[in-house]
């Protein structure tokens, strides 16, 4: 008896538990406009496992929030950024931006990664307040996957993985004047499968032919038995969307087997063990795609920089510009709604045309990804240096 | 690099003596971690799962010999093998020897843990990053014989395999040690009465298994210039298909074995699909343990070691 009591019972306090949360979500009173200042979270990973992401980011926002104020805010109002840590956690995530709404804001940017993103969307989702997603790359981040409808109040400035293939597609076309090409796609991912797909998708649409398709897995280490066997295809330009991990010895047996054909890739090449795994000779002719480079000649970047360097004395990488852009974009939105109520700010992001950002000019789609610009870097003897900014 | 381009059939012959090339090498890695796994097998009847782990010790003491002592290629490989023998020794007085009247399972289970141990050991004391095995150790070369490209790290590969294999069989064959090692795995009373000492024969057992392990791991080192506290369970488990293929407990089955995986995992990468390549590893242990589980050299009665 006394089991069925206890159970009872714990169905109750649950009960009251979850009625409580309904109740605190449905009853955040949005005091949006706050006087003459105008509310704007931060839920940024601030500590935990990708804490560095989340502080670039808060920098490089709060750097166009202060620029922002400086020239006098908008509408005439200033802007009063609130910062909060989730801690790198998704469900951390979810009860910062729960306290955030409660504090009165327009809109939330961050979290960086898309798990945290995709913690923190039910909340903003029932509370109708717009979320700017600066870094999430995940396809069904702005999308119910279930329905496969557009989630009304998120956004991104970021382009999602797939589209890197896009970008390096419209590159081995026009730049490298590739007319046939081999694909060899870490086949144990959505991002190296979803890179694949696009490219293949662009380059024949491009008049291209896909001459092989081959795939590895996370973790392989012998790739010469299909690097033989793309050699003999004679590609001219070998696609390879996947992680540094692989990516790097693969190249490397590629150019042991006299491949010279050009190779690339996505962001998921950048890092130093690239230089130190594949030997720098062997990078050489090697190209991937990321957001941004701090080596962009492009004026307004430049100014970026140095404002960034002046004011944190380090270099922005990418979380920091796209950090920086989210603000921006912010502040587009509410100057083209003329409103600070959140539902006419999340209408008018969805409407964005022609925005230009430091990461690129960018139009918001129907699934409120930004079509915008990304740029090629390329390894030179071991550096990456820059090679040339794509707009499709 | 440039190298001689042919069309046509000959191009197709080629690529057919390139991926013969590709394979061997691959072949050669499977062959001496297969080589533990039967040897093990034949003398003490476990599936000694932390083999593969061993190997991955043997690719550090290597990577460590040559940044910290800067000693070179085979100096590297020859340390490796002799802290390996002596790891090999010490497990099995640690974990395996107090088991070994027990059930098979006990013994089994063990070794499980002992390689997760070995793994995570690892990662504890230096870390889950990978290493970047140095390239000076091993400049690169390669040599085109008319259109086929063959590196010197494949034939050190390949030579150095065949000589440990030579060796192994010398000891197997021809000294007392081997003699001793045949008795045990024969009938491991009647060795006793015989007056072979079995416990120091079990340890030699380990201790040349362990070593051939290590000496595959710095060849990973060298082949595939990254190293890290997993490398070893993925080749592990394939070469211990290619130990049940060869048929587990028969040294000559592990070589051929060995080979024949590395052979057949190129040629499914190279003329099916890459996709495929380890569903057909595994495919082979499954068809093998249907159609003939004693393995390809497989006997009722016969000699094991």
């Amino acid at each position: 008896m006394r089991k069925g009591v206890l159970r009872r019972l714990s169905v109750f306090v649950l009960m009251v538990f979850v009625l409580g949360i309904v109740v605190g979500c449905g009853g955040g009173d949005q005091k949006t406009g706050d006087g003459d200042k105008i509310n704007v979270g931060l839920n940024v990973e601030l500590s935990g496992g990708v804490a560095s992401y989340g502080t670039n980011c808060r920098d490089g926002a709060m750097l166009a929030i202060e620029e922002i104020n400086a020239a006098g805010g908008v509408l005439g109002k200033q802007l009063n950024p609130i910062v909060r840590d989730c801690k790198s956690l998704a469900d951390e995530a979810m009860s910062v931006s729960a306290a955030l709404v409660d504090e009165g804001i327009v809109a939330q940017i961050g979290p960086l990664t898309s798990s945290n993103v995709q913690g923190s969307t039910p909340v903003l989702m029932d509370n109708g307040i717009p979320l700017i997603a600066p870094a999430a790359t995940a396809p069904n981040v702005t999308v119910d996957e279930k329905t496969g409808e557009t989630l009304k109040y998120i956004f991104r400035v970021c382009f999602i993985d797939p589209f890197q293939g896009t970008l390096m597609a419209e590159f081995a076309a026009d730049n490298l004047g590739a007319k046939t090409a081999a694909i060899y796609k870490d086949a144990s991912t959505d991002y190296g499968k979803g890179l694949a797909e696009y490219f293949k998708k662009t380059f024949e649409a491009k008049g291209g032919t896909i001459v092989a398709e081959e795939g590895f897995v996370k973790d392989d280490r012998d790739f010469k038995a299909a690097l033989t066997r793309i050699r003999s295809k004679n590609p001219d330009f070998i696609y390879v969307p996947g992680y540094y991990q692989e990516v790097a010895p693969l190249i490397k047996q590629a150019r042991e087997l006299g491949i010279t054909a050009p190779m690339g890739g996505g962001d998921g090449w950048d890092s130093p063990d690239m230089v130190s795994v594949a030997t720098a000779p062997n990078l050489n002719n090697t190209y991937f795609t990321n957001h941004y480079s701090s080596q962009d000649t492009d004026p307004k970047i430049v100014a970026f920089v140095e404002a960034y360097k002046a004011k944190y004395n380090k270099e922005p990488d990418a979380f920091a510009a796209l950090g920086y852009d989210a603000v921006q974009l912010l502040v587009q939105a509410i100057k083209d709604a003329n409103s600070t109520d959140p539902v006419k700010i999340a209408e008018a992001l969805a409407n964005i045309k022609d925005f230009e950002g430091i990461t690129g000019k960018m139009t918001i789609d129907e699934q409120h990804n930004p079509v915008k610009a990304g740029v090629i870097i390329e390894f030179k003897d071991g550096k990456q240096v820059m090679n040339t900014r794509i707009q499709p | 690099m440039p190298f001689t381009v042919y069309k046509g059939e000959v191009a197709i012959m080629l690529e057919f003596l390139q991926q013969l090339v590709n394979g061997l090498s691959l072949g050669a890695i499977y062959a001496l971690i297969a080589l533990g796994y039967t040897m093990v097998y034949g003398i003490i009847m476990l599936i000694n799962f932390a083999h593969g782990d061993i190997m991955m010790v043997g690719a550090f003491v290597g990577f460590y010999s040559i940044t910290l002592l800067g000693t070179n290629i085979v100096m590297a490989m020859i340390f490796a093998m002799i802290a390996c023998a002596v790891l090999g020794v010490l497990i099995e007085k640690i974990a395996y020897r107090p088991l070994r009247k027990s059930t098979r399972i006990a013994a089994l289970i063990t070794a499980i843990g002992m390689s997760l141990f070995l793994e995570y050991m690892t990662i504890f004391l230096i870390g889950p990053q990978q290493k970047v095995f140095p390239h000076s150790a091993f400049p690169h070369k390669e040599y085109d014989l008319m259109g086929l490209l063959i590196t010197n790290k494949d034939i050190f590969i390949i030579i150095s395999a065949v000589v440990l294999m030579l060796i192994l069989q010398y000891i197997i064959k021809m000294t007392k040690t081997g003699k001793a090692m045949r008795a045990v795995s024969v009938d491991r009373e009647a060795a006793v009465l015989m007056g072979i000492s079995v416990d120091k024969t079990i340890s030699i057992t380990f201790a040349i298994g362990s070593a051939l392990a290590a000496a595959a791991g710095v060849m990973v080192g060298v082949y595939y210039n990254t190293i890290n506290p997993l490398m070893g369970i993925i080749p592990g488990l394939k070469a211990f298909v290619a130990a049940v293929l060869g048929g587990i407990g028969i040294i000559p089955g592990a070589m051929v074995g060995g080979f024949v995986m590395g052979i057949l995992e190129t040629f499914v990468s190279g003329y099916g699909s890459s996709l495929y390549r380890d569903a057909v590893a595994f495919g082979v242990l499954v068809l093998i343990l249907l159609i003939k589980p004693t393995g390809l050299f497989g006997k009722d009665t016969g000699e094991k070691v």
